[in-house]
């Protein structure tokens, strides 16, 4: 009846995973209690769960990246308090089987579940806008996008609780991922998370595709594009053309490890290094997924904090298409040591080198905006200063890695921890909290407070150089990645200073709570009635802050890159047209919810072989697929006049802050 | 509010020198103990240093530019729409450019000569080790003295030692971090790697591959000695009275949790890394005796002649 | 796939018919989601070309495969796209019972398709030479079986048209999906192809 899944299922005997499901049920357990207490149900379903407007769908991404931040965080917090102790014949206070979970669960974590969607989150509130547009081209995949995502997510977050994780990296090598070496449900969480959200993924990345070809506003021809919308649309592309691949990998996995299949078993013919092909092929422009968008953010802000046009427009776009190309011929300097001949090796190892000329480009096309300008250190251009010089160590230390030789000593070692970390930490996930701070006005309509986040960002910063600088000395020192305890004594000096790191980090999160907090309480002060509070280039800040569901009254005509700019000083950034139209907008729907529901129903029911519930699950999502797809009435008309009342009210609060 | 930033920065410097400088003694990467490592120093070093040439000048880019052209200093010269320069560009694409084409001729000639596939050129005929992936431990044969360990080599010095490497389970990594380059070992397939001790010592080798719960435990032994010791050890391990044969490779193969502690065995099977091998071979059945399809194992690359 | 809506968002105004933009937007879409099928199957078809060889002792393709079968089976899916194809002439020149009648033709060669693998599948593992038996045969059953239930997921969509088409008529929107249904079923007839040469022929020779 219940497949492999009992009550034993439920870690009982592990006080540290019990403690943390205990602290996430409680703390489910009081928010949906308050939800209840005042009466926000109703509330929260109309106007979030089933919304299709392109900006709340990005604040709930967002919410759920954040969320998934501080689960991923708090497993880095074990690993490193781990590793920390676990020095000389100690054993930590996390058994290997725990300790393996956790560094699984916190790289699938931090890429597929915090940023992933921080990232699409970014783009759901700000493309649209920027190109002029009123929503995405499919208002309702985007919703199913989100509650796909979602799904996978909450797939993890069960992993906790009801049986395990993974415990065999986020790479999920096989054969150690097979049914023979893994008889757990852990590796199927793994792949049922990643597939569910996966899919997800690729139907965002058509969406996007879509909207940014189809529906700019008229004027704003391709080498108008602000650059985050360039960035987008090269990111959704690598999406669109990797995705699948991962898709059919960890199907055939999936037949191994449920129909006996033997793709990359040992045994019978199987082929493990065309797993590990496979995934790479997915697995490099995945990371470009994650650092593209933030290079677009990161232009964005340069160019919006230095007063200035960005700096080499022309090489900035023609440099994220170089890197989005070569990104697919580099997969294999994942795996130089696997025994391939030097002539292979160094193709793809010259392949990568060649990465860093574009990257390196755009670092002095940031640096050249700055160059003349006119520099205000808001929040954002924080992070953007940090970025850059965190960035040029990271970048490099990929080039050393680059070199096979070189990396035959590097890899797999803490070197390459040091190494990737350096990349993502600052090149993607820098540059979401500098979106984050960026956009945030626009999307919730009140600034940030400076003061936390400034104190967020050092800690941030320096922690992050406490953390990593040592993994760079211990890959020199031959540690290996992954090692639950180990007996040389020379290295635990270094573990114990990037534990430290971790704790400054934690603080840096801790002060980005309290700056939320504070901000929200004093959202009044803080609040951006102008819709433009940074003095911004783009077209998203022409809209008030919130924008109105629809966006753009009336859609703008684009002369220049810096489209507002151009307008401003042209004076028409605020003239009003003679008259309103009717705006049609899509109808709020609650299929997407529902389908993602399903399919978290049956991942579930996957993971743990009980074969009449993935049944009706999947029949479920099928038959809510055909209703929605019954229904042919699904947009609503804001009548001229509903909309002429709502930017009279922008124009009038307009006219008060001019006085 | 600058002045803290340049703190920081000093602070944070002189945090990684003394870090770094600290931990020079134990740093096994730049004290290598054999010509692969050594070339594979001199590879880092010289990359390390061509990068330096980047970060150098962005590093004082992203501190001069933005404190110069600061809002509050109205003095500097202000240009919101200069936003190209022929002359910059051409150098922002040519300095990479050229930086790269350096590293790409080092990363050619060095991938070629230090080929984990190609055998160290040496008067003395190499040692063949056979080194066989387990849960959780290391197994070394030694076909030529027809002896077998584990988590132990012993080999003599300045001498190649030739090392035909796979695994009896899941996809590990053989590294000897102060001699030089790792490879990958995997079931039913044989890489190979040759490395040179050119100083007696012993060192520590590891399997760099996370393989599951035992893995923490999967370090050996790497001991170089003169000839005479290399001869007094293989007599010592022929003195043991354990024997390697297929009833006791099966038991030993089973998955063994903590460190496994250094075991000899006086003799082996015969073919014993062959009959590893074969019962993984992709086209033949399962389980077919040792050797009897009597074909080459599958290697993820043929293009390199073997040399013993 | 098949509910994708593109908005009319922006475009029309007091109009309530769907603009030809928002039909272009879903046929982009529906492009590019073909494009990423692809790569499912051509991912697919690598890993069969790297497997295809690994029997580990088990039965060849030239072992299993009957060509005349499958060149039924081809000969069936062949047809279905060329009434699938009459279907969509129809659509154009607004023959609503011309349209369901060319639907129920091309339902009924698909589904006989379908059932034709089935029993292909159904003798092989019967014979014990089912997915489990070697990695050929695991890429080979996953290959084809994909495509098959492509195929049978293209049998729904098109039961569910027919529904739309009777119901509704040939509106705007049942248009529109009628063609991205008629772009999915040229696909799947274009990957059988590949299949059928890959696969089957260079697997008897």
């Amino acid at each position: 009846m219940f497949g492999k899944l009992s009550l034993s299922a439920i870690p009982f005997d592990e006080p540290i995973t019990m403690t943390a499901v205990g602290g996430a049920v409680l703390l489910g357990t009081v928010i949906l209690g308050l939800v209840t207490y005042y009466g926000k149900w109703t509330y929260l379903y109309r106007e979030w769960l089933t919304s299709l407007d392109h900006k709340k769908i990005g604040i709930m991404y967002i919410i759920l990246a954040l969320v998934m931040l501080v689960r991923g965080f708090s497993d880095a917090v074990l690993m490193r308090g781990q590793q920390a102790l676990a020095a000389g014949g100690a054993l930590g206070y996390l058994s290997p089987d725990h300790f393996n979970q956790i560094f699984s669960a916190h790289g699938s974590i931090m890429i597929i579940f915090m940023a992933m969607p921080f990232l699409v989150g970014l783009m759901n509130i700000v493309v649209p806008q920027q190109i002029g547009a009123r929503d995405v081209a499919f208002p309702f995949l985007n919703s199913l996008s989100l509650w796909l995502t979602a799904a996978g997510g909450m797939l993890i977050m069960a992993s906790l609780g009801v049986g395990e994780f993974s415990k065999a990296g986020w790479s999920g090598y096989a054969p150690l991922t097979e049914i023979e070496f893994s008889p757990d449900v852990g590796v199927d969480y793994w792949i049922w998370a990643f597939q569910i959200a996966g899919i997800g993924s690729t139907l965002t990345g058509i969406n996007f595709i879509v909207t940014i070809v189809k529906m700019r506003a008229p004027g704003m021809k391709l080498m108008r594009l602000p650059l985050f919308t360039w960035t987008t649309f090269f990111t959704m592309v690598l999406v669109v053309w990797a995705f699948p691949v991962l898709t059919a990998a960890l199907a055939l996995l999936t037949l191994d490890r449920y129909l006996d299949m033997h793709f990359f078993t040992n045994t019978l013919g199987g082929n493990q290094m065309l797993y590990v092909n496979l995934f790479w092929t997915w697995g490099h422009p995945e990371v470009y997924v994650l650092i593209l968008p933030a290079f677009g953010i990161f232009s964005e802000v340069v160019s919006t904090f230095s007063g200035k046009r960005l700096f080499g427009y022309t090489s900035m776009v023609w440099a994220t298409g170089a890197i989005t190309v070569l990104s697919f011929a580099v997969w294999m300097h994942h795996f130089f040591t696997m025994g391939a001949s030097p002539n292979v090796n160094i193709f793809f190892g010259i392949a990568t080198m060649l990465i860093a000329i574009p990257t390196g480009v755009k670092t002095f096309n940031w640096l050249f905006t700055m160059y003349r300008g006119r520099i205000r250190f808001t929040l954002p251009m924080y992070w953007t200063l940090g970025f850059i010089v965190t960035f040029a160590v990271g970048g490099s230390s990929g080039v050393m890695l680059s070199i096979p030789p070189a990396d035959f000593v590097f890899h797999n070692s803490l070197f390459l921890i040091a190494h990737f970390h350096n990349t993502i930490i600052p090149g993607a996930l820098f540059g979401f909290f500098a979106g984050f701070y960026y956009w945030f006005p626009k999307a919730v309509g009140f600034r940030l407070k400076e003061s936390w986040g400034r104190r967020a960002f050092w800690c941030w910063l320096i922690g992050f150089y406490l953390a990593f600088v040592p993994l760079y000395v211990l890959g020199f020192m031959g540690m290996p990645r992954r090692l639950a305890y180990y007996a040389d004594a020379t290295w635990h000096p270094y573990l114990l200073v990037a534990a430290l790191g971790v704790a400054v980090i934690g603080l840096g999160i801790l002060f980005q709570g309290i700056q939320l907090f504070v901000s929200i309480r004093e959202r009044r002060s803080l609040g951006d009635s102008t819709g433009d509070p940074w003095d911004g280039r783009t077209l998203e800040w022409m809209t008030s802050s919130p924008p109105p569901v629809y966006n753009f009254a009336k859609i703008p005509a684009v002369d220049d890159i810096d489209a507002f700019v151009d307008m401003k000083e042209r004076g028409i950034a605020y003239s009003r047209p003679d008259r309103y139209g009717d705006i049609e907008m899509p109808k709020d729907t609650p299929h997407g919810l529902i389908i993602g529901g399903f399919a978290f129903v049956f991942g579930f029911a996957a993971v743990w072989h009980i074969w009449w519930l993935a049944v009706l699950a999947a029949l479920g999502a099928l038959f809510t697929v055909i209703a929605r797809s019954a229904d042919d009435d699904i947009h609503y008309v804001i009548p001229a006049a509903e909309v002429e009342r709502i930017e009279n009210e922008r124009y009038r609060e307009l006219a008060s802050v001019a006085k | 509010m600058k002045n803290r930033t340049y703190f920081l920065l000093i602070g944070l410097s002189s945090l990684c020198a003394v870090t770094l400088l600290g931990g020079c003694s134990t740093m096994v990467l730049l004290d290598p103990k054999g010509p692969i490592g050594e070339t594979v120093r001199f590879v880092i070093i010289a990359a390390f240093a061509l990068m330096l040439t980047v970060i150098i000048p962005v590093f004082i880019m992203a501190f001069w530019f933005p404190r110069k052209y600061r809002a509050s200093n109205t003095d500097a010269t202000y240009m919101p729409k200069w936003s190209s320069s022929a002359a910059i560009e051409f150098f922002m694409w040519a300095i990479p450019f050229v930086i790269v084409t350096c590293l790409a001729i080092l990363a050619w000639s060095t991938t070629h000569s230090l080929d984990p596939y190609k055998p160290i050129p040496s008067a003395d005929k190499p040692v063949t080790i056979e080194a066989v992936c387990l849960d959780w431990k290391w197994l070394f044969i030694y076909p030529d003295k027809n002896i077998a360990t584990v988590n132990q080599i012993t080999f003599p010095v300045n001498v190649p030692v030739s090392f035909k490497i796979t695994s009896d389970t899941v996809m590990a990594s053989f590294f000897i971090p102060q001699l030089g380059s790792q490879i990958y070992a995997m079931a039913g397939m044989q890489t190979r790697l040759h490395l040179l001790a050119n100083e007696p010592g012993s060192y520590v080798g590891r399997n760099q591959q996370f393989t599951g719960p035992g893995y923490s435990d999967m370090h050996f032994q790497a001991n170089a000695v003169s000839r005479e010791e290399f001869q007094s050890w293989v007599q010592g391990v022929r003195q043991s009275p354990e024997k390697l044969d297929l009833e006791r490779y099966e038991e030993l193969s089973k998955p063994s949790r903590g460190y496994h502690p250094v075991t000899y065995f006086s003799s082996v099977k015969p073919d014993l890394f062959e009959y590893i091998l074969s019962k993984y071979h992709p086209t033949s059945g399962e389980n077919h005796g040792p050797m009897s399809s009597g074909s080459v194992p599958t290697h993820p690359r043929t293009d390199v002649a073997e040399a013993n | 796939m098949m509910t994708t809506e593109a908005s009319t968002i922006g475009i029309t105004h007091n109009e309530k018919v769907e603009h030809p933009d928002a039909v272009e937007m879903q046929a982009f879409g529906f492009w590019l989601y073909l494009m990423s099928d692809v790569i499912i199957f051509a991912t697919l078809f690598a890993v069969y070309v790297v497997l295809g060889g690994n029997y580990a002792g088990g039965p060849t393709g030239k072992d299993l495969f009957e060509l005349p079968y499958v060149l039924g089976e081809t000969l069936l899916l062949l047809l279905s796209s060329f009434t699938c194809g009459l279907v969509m002439l129809a659509v154009r020149d607004g023959k609503k019972n011309s349209v369901l009648i060319g639907l129920a033709v091309t339902f009924l060669l698909g589904l006989g398709f379908v059932l034709m693998e089935i029993n292909e599948f159904y003798r092989m593992i019967a014979e014990g030479h089912g997915p489990s038996r070697s990695a050929f045969l695991s890429s080979f059953f996953t290959l084809v079986g994909t495509h098959g239930i492509h195929v049978a997921f293209g049998l729904i969509w098109m039961a569910v048209m027919m529904g739309q088409t009777a119901v509704k008529g040939l509106t705007p929107p049942v248009q529109s999906r009628l063609m991205r249904l008629s772009m999915f079923w040229h696909f799947l007839d274009i990957v059988w192809i590949g299949i059928f040469s890959i696969v089957y022929l260079m697997g008897v020779m």
